[in-house]
């Protein structure tokens, strides 16, 4: 067991350290063109799409390194390396593995260079969290699928320019893991028809999609027909490292507790409130628990052990986490708490009060945590599945 | 960056489930949970002649000078099958040998603990729930030939197995360990509810100490003492959770109710799920703590108060969900899963408690 690092390990921590101190300057100093200057510097770094192969324009960076260029860009709160966070998360690696030259050509660059943005439409309006059990029909007419239906609480469907969807090509199958297929549509293909959705919090980043007679070309296929279900499925496994999401997250816990050491509960400092410390201890040892969990995940990947569903694991601790760090922040500060931007007495700008009510963008989004303990009980109890 | 163990380290391990396996089975263990001491002198000399007594004892005394990660590893596998050996009351008492002894105790006392020849416990606190210098009240007092002690030390480890005794005792010049040995006080057996846990009360009727048996311990070092006993108590946690959650999980697959197995009920199945989440976590967080007490000792206490925190509360809920999941069966005496429900109450409280542990969190985390 060591937490060292090698000397070229160090040494690339220290490029992307002294590259964010010359590239990112603090927030109210960002002018116009900032986030397209960097982009096209990150870009220019090789870092979108760091692990991506060499040849589809990526670093080919290894795991280590991965774990440090995201640790460093959440320490520093640096925006995003790309606008397309789906592009990048999955829909990438997945054309990567399993799309045509063509495709990898027409695709890559495009998602590397924040060109495009990309939305998923995975869930339908009867299908959330039983997704094998899609609907949307897709129907093969000589060089172009015919495509009806719906989908829905699609994120980023209302400014994306184009959409992974899953789709049914065969309707007759013993298994309904069967006879799904993976197609890439333009946004804007005539049939496409968007509606947002006003989420809780009051914006509208998801929406419903509508499918009308949408003519999508065979070329637009993304792996054979009927290989949808893996395609998917192996896009989505393709996780990420959780080590930049830790750092969000004891940042985030150091703004609760500046909030703890302003706030009063019963005329006394909140602070030393037994209940009060006890649950900000225990959001730490959450956070410190993904960390290193994740740490052993990686040494595990590192040593070339492939990682079953222990991912899971933080996902779960994750979820718990987002929801309770901000109820907790409104439940403190009480009446104020309740306040949301504008308010006269609003908390830090009604920002606990905004978060409180954002967290099924998380929690549910890509699993929820019911799904997540199935996975566990399953793949990795071996219990028998429901 | 490597958070994962060497060969060596998978080895040992393999090599102690190898022996618990072969050698202190749970009908063994329990045959020795009947006597009052839970004490077999052959297992142990069979753990000695293993080297497991000596892990962190240096070379030069006799011991194998490895880490505590490696002995994290051997108390991990000894809980996963409830051995009763005094194995962590030895490693915290020579811990506390090298922390506060002199050289001449050091080279005295360690090259026989490490060999097994002799076996000792460490008892700090007099009060039953509170980490502090001030809940160790028993007085050492000067006397002509050295020091006197008249008085009980209520919650000793193992002991009556131990040979001798390091008892923290307030001395004319502060806190202190006291050597003691077998013949200088009284053991009494308490009937504590996990009898893979052998406690005793001791107490002490004007005995006199030579005057260097009396060990002078800094509030730093008992801290630091408190704080690897909490690594060698959650280490134990974390074996014995997780043989909780493997005997649960393979009751549930094969337990049929209503024509399937109960695992496959979400009520079950969700609640097993939610455990391993929790043992992979205090797991880690404990892997953590153990690689800071030789290599990060700055970060020990937060390291130990965030893996202790956790796994107070978390194993003590596995114990009752193991014990609840299986139904009347997990209630009788016969079935094995109570006795890990016994241990995790035993675990949760020593070294500090999760409020305690919790609460020091928030201190060092400038609450």
């Amino acid at each position: 067991m060591d937490f060292e690092y090698t000397a070229e390990e160090n040494a690339f921590r220290n490029e992307v350290r002294d590259f964010l101190k010359q590239n990112l300057p603090p927030k109210p100093e960002r002018g116009k063109g900032f986030v397209t200057s960097w982009l096209e510097k990150v870009r220019e770094k090789g870092w979108v799409g760091f692990s991506w192969p060499t040849d589809y324009g990526g670093s080919d960076g290894g795991l280590i390194e991965q774990a440090i260029l995201r640790e460093e860009m959440a320490l520093a709160k640096a925006p995003p390396l790309g606008t397309s966070f789906m592009g990048l998360a999955w829909v990438g690696p997945g054309i990567i593995q399993y799309g045509t030259d063509a495709q990898k050509k027409k695709f890559i660059p495009d998602i590397l260079d924040s060109k495009v943005t990309w939305c998923t439409g995975y869930s339908e309006p009867n299908h959330g969290s039983d997704l094998a059990s899609i609907q949307c029909k897709a129907v093969k007419e000589g060089d172009h699928y015919l495509v009806n239906g719906q989908k829905i609480w699609t994120s980023g469907a209302p400014w994306a320019d184009w959409i992974i969807l899953l789709v049914r090509t065969d309707f007759d199958v013993d298994v309904k893991h069967k006879g799904i297929t993976c197609l890439l549509v333009p946004m804007n293909a005539p049939g496409v028809e968007v509606k947002p959705i006003e989420n809780m919090a009051g914006d509208r980043h998801f929406a419903e999609v509508f499918f009308t007679d949408v003519k999508v070309p065979v070329e637009n296929r993304l792996g054979e027909e009927g290989q949808g279900w893996m395609v998917t499925v192996s896009a989505l496994a393709n996780e990420r490292s959780s080590i930049g999401e830790v750092t969000q997250m004891f940042d985030k816990l150091d703004t609760l507790k500046d909030l703890v050491r302003k706030t009063k509960k019963q005329g006394k400092p909140a602070s030393e409130d037994p209940k009060v410390r006890r649950t900000l201890a225990m959001f730490e040892a959450k956070i410190a628990a993904m960390k290193y969990n994740g740490l052993r995940y990686l040494t595990k990947q590192i040593k070339g052990e492939r990682l079953t569903s222990e991912t899971s694991v933080n996902k779960l601790h994750r979820a718990s986490l987002e929801i309770e760090m901000d109820d907790f922040a409104v439940e403190l500060t009480g009446q104020a708490g309740l306040q949301l931007a504008g308010g006269d007495d609003a908390v830090d700008g009604g920002s606990w009060a905004k978060a409180s009510l954002g967290w099924p963008n998380v929690v549910i989004g890509g699993g929820t945590p019911n799904i997540q303990r199935n996975i566990i009980a399953e793949r990795i109890l071996g219990q028998p599945k429901d | 960056m490597n958070f994962g163990f060497t060969e060596e380290q998978n080895m040992l391990r393999e090599q102690v489930r190898r022996f618990m396996r072969e050698a202190c089975d749970i009908p063994r263990v329990r045959e020795l949970m009947s006597t009052d001491s839970a004490f077999d002198g052959n297992l142990w000399k069979q753990i000695s002649d293993l080297g497991w007594l000596g892990l962190v004892i240096p070379e030069s005394y006799g011991g194998l000078g490895l880490k505590w990660v490696d002995l994290t590893v051997v108390l991990e596998e000894t809980a996963r099958g409830l051995s009763p050996l005094p194995l962590a009351s030895q490693a915290l008492a020579s811990a506390a040998i090298l922390r506060c002894g002199s050289a001449d105790h050091k080279a005295n006392w360690l090259p026989t603990m490490a060999s097994g020849e002799s076996i000792c416990t460490i008892a700090l606190y007099d009060e039953p729930n509170w980490i502090s210098p001030d809940a160790i009240t028993l007085t050492a007092d000067a006397v002509d030939d050295g020091y006197e002690i008249t008085g009980v030390k209520p919650f000793v480890p193992d002991a009556l197995s131990a040979q001798y005794y390091l008892l923290a005792v307030r001395g004319p010049h502060g806190l202190a360990l006291a050597a003691v040995t077998r013949d200088q006080l009284t053991v009494k057996a308490q009937p504590i509810m996990d009898r893979t846990k052998p406690t005793g009360s001791v107490s002490l009727d004007r005995a006199v100490i030579p005057a260097d048996f009396l060990l002078p311990m800094t509030e730093e070092d008992l801290a630091y003492l408190t704080d690897v006993g909490a690594v060698a108590v959650t280490a134990e946690m974390v074996g014995a959770a997780e043989a909780a959650l493997t005997m649960t999980s393979e009751y549930a697959k094969e337990r049929i109710q209503f024509g399937k197995p109960i695992g496959q009920y979400q009520g079950v199945k969700h609640r097993l799920a939610d455990i391993y989440v929790d043992v992979e976590s205090f797991k880690s967080l404990l892997y953590y703590a153990a690689w800071t007490v030789d290599d990060e000792p700055t970060e020990l206490p937060r390291a130990i108060s965030l893996a202790k925190g956790y796994a107070s509360d978390a194993f003590a809920r596995i114990g009752i969900d193991g014990v609840g999941l299986h139904g009347a069966i997990g209630f009788t005496a016969e079935y094995d899963i109570q006795l890990y429900l016994k241990r995790s109450k035993w675990a949760r409280p020593m070294y500090g408690d999760s409020d305690y542990h919790l609460d020091r969190v928030a201190s060092l985390g400038g609450l």
